[in-house]
């Protein structure tokens, strides 16, 4: 098990008080993770040491820069099992599943002009099917339906059942010899849920689509190896596993890289320009235009190299255990209905719920008084909760510096906001 | 944090007791506003009444701040006339971007006095906002309205 109180002592935000003195405890992790001195020092030491432009300059500084962030790819590569080359550093995930939706609709454009140049998988049009799930975040779902409106394709969707499991009865007919693409989230923002992604990527590929997967709050809060998912893409975002803001990641084949025509072009992506025309520098530095994001790579590496020290299987059986607890305890307050799986069963330790005559922005506000930091609304998943029928949510989600007692804190803001609002 | 300067007594009697909810049957203008950071949804509708005053309507779901503005706008604004609800709309947008500092007119905003605490949470000026913005919005659908005077 981790030790919860050396790790906390790590976080210096963790120290803080708010709403007039009262300790923060911070329960929203999913929505981004706190980060420790090793993160927050990293950062600092290479703007102190290493600053300068990478992947250009024959100084000393822009080829230790350049060693920093090349680095730091091998690290977070190694972290997630993969090749350093096969991983492409974007601003966020967000950035990372726009990338991969804008090849599709770029090579859809450029096939009308030379078909032959374009990888035809890539390449949609009327007829033509995206399968995503009812589950997921509005960054892979959004980008598929501008896929959609611009190519002419379908836009389907995995349901879900009243629990916030995929209904997988209709894969088999969801992902047909029509489906181009298959996008779907690891373990959901908002239901904790874990989907078996390898069947689904299975299925993608039996059909010889493209298979996706949105590892976001996957791979901060479990072991994750890119080649176990069975996916073509993967995509997952730095400040959600102790790194910075600003930096998130794609991993993909070497295959599927090749193929995909760049999203963002400019500076550091080319081979050779001429007035007329361009061609591009192989995947990873493709996908990479413009001076990218070094001291945010070299934080998150040391975030990695944080998460390294701990364990992944650690991490994953802590939360685990918290996942029980909390599960346990909303269990038995009266009024309050978890959304998402009941069990920890193929769970995470993201927990939504309700609270009987209470909306839960007002939920949030009685726990934010006490110090106590949830996420209220609908976790831009917006469908997933029309689908369960519930206008929002609020969410707890821990990670590697919460305890019991945190849940504590919680569980007691949610007894109290019920008998502020007097419906309890 | 004080959560009885948020949740004045006025605020939580109007979330529990709602004035005026429900939807006209022949509106001039109806306007469906929702605040996407949290989901809070409101349809507002304006009627002119058999004496020419406003005849207001609404429905919506959502958190106590932004379900009880509704609920006291209705209650200050039906039956009265549209530069009326435009001289009150002005001042609780005004109140709202007061950042807390702001000096409230009662005798303006009645009830909506309540919500001079709302103005120290940013997060929760959308939820008091939304009932007021979509008003706005159906009255220039009515026609009542012509431009939307930016505060």
């Amino acid at each position: 098990m981790l030790d919860v109180a050396a790790i906390k002592a790590d976080f210096p935000i963790l120290d803080s008080t708010v709403r007039g003195g009262q300790p923060l405890v911070y329960l929203d992790s999913g929505a981004t993770s706190q980060k420790p001195r090793a993160v927050l020092d990293a950062e600092r030491s290479y703007y102190e040491h290493t600053n300068a432009a990478v992947h250009r300059g024959a100084h000393a500084l822009a080829e230790a820069a350049t060693d920093a962030y090349e680095a730091a790819r091998s690290v977070i590569a190694g972290f997630v099992g993969a090749r350093p080359d096969a991983l492409v550093f974007t601003k966020n995930a967000t950035e990372s599943l726009n990338l991969v939706a804008y090849a599709c609709s770029n090579a859809t454009a450029l096939a009308r002009e030379d078909a032959g140049a374009i990888d035809p998988r890539l390449v949609l049009g009327p007829g033509d099917s995206i399968v995503i799930t009812e589950m997921e975040h509005h960054a892979n779902l959004v980008p598929w339906q501008e896929v959609c409106r611009k190519t002419g394709a379908t836009l389907r969707w995995l349901p879900l059942t009243d629990e916030g499991r995929l209904d997988l009865s209709g894969l088999d007919t969801l992902i047909d010899d029509s489906t181009k693409v298959v996008s779907v989230v690891h373990q959901s923002n908002i239901l904790g849920t874990i989907n078996p992604v390898r069947r689904i990527m299975d299925r993608a590929h039996e059909v010889g689509a493209i298979g996706v997967v949105d590892a976001c709050q996957s791979v901060p809060h479990m072991p994750v190896d890119v080649h176990e998912l069975g996916a073509d893409l993967v995509a997952w975002s730095g400040h959600k596993m102790l790194g910075p803001t600003g930096i998130g990641c794609l991993w993909g084949t070497p295959d599927i890289l090749a193929a995909m025509p760049p999203f963002l072009t400019g500076g550091s992506m080319i081979e050779m320009v001429t007035m007329e025309r361009s061609t591009f520098a192989p995947a990873p530095q493709k996908f990479e235009a413009g001076t990218p994001m070094v001291a945010q790579a070299v934080g998150l590496a040391a975030g990695v190299r944080y998460l390294e020290a701990l364990g992944m299987s650690a991490v994953a059986e802590h939360e685990h255990a918290l996942a029980t607890y909390t599960l346990d305890a909303l269990a038995a307050l009266p009024g309050v209905r978890i959304i998402g799986p009941q069990s920890t069963i193929d769970r995470g330790s993201a927990i939504s719920f309700v609270v009987d005559g209470l909306h839960p922005h007002d939920v949030g506000q009685v726990l934010d008084s006490r110090g106590v930091a949830v996420r209220v609304g609908h976790h831009c998943a917006w469908p997933t909760c029309r689908r369960l029928n519930v206008p929002a949510t609020t969410r707890i989600s821990p990670y590697i510096y919460n305890d019991t007692d945190d849940i504590d804190a919680a569980v007691a803001g949610i007894v109290a906001a019920q008998r502020f609002f007097g419906v309890a | 944090m004080d959560l009885e300067s948020l949740y004045q007594d006025i605020i939580l009697d109007h979330y529990k007791h709602p004035r005026g909810r429900g939807l006209l049957e022949h509106p001039l203008g109806s306007a469906f506003h929702v605040n996407p950071t949290c989901g809070d949804e409101i349809t507002m509708q304006v009627a002119r009444d058999a004496d020419g005053g406003l005849e207001l309507g609404y429905d919506g779901q959502g958190c106590s701040i932004s379900q009880a503005s509704a609920s006291v706008l209705v209650e200050l604004l039906e039956g009265g006339t549209v530069e009326h609800s435009e001289a009150v709309r002005l001042a609780f947008v005004a109140l709202m971007h007061a950042q807390g500092a702001g000096e409230p007119d009662e005798e303006v905003l009645g009830d909506a006095i309540a919500f001079a605490g709302v103005a120290k949470f940013p997060a929760r000026v959308k939820c008091a906002l939304l009932a007021w913005m979509a008003l706005q919005d159906a009255e220039i659908q009515a026609g009542l309205l012509t431009t939307g005077e930016q505060p």
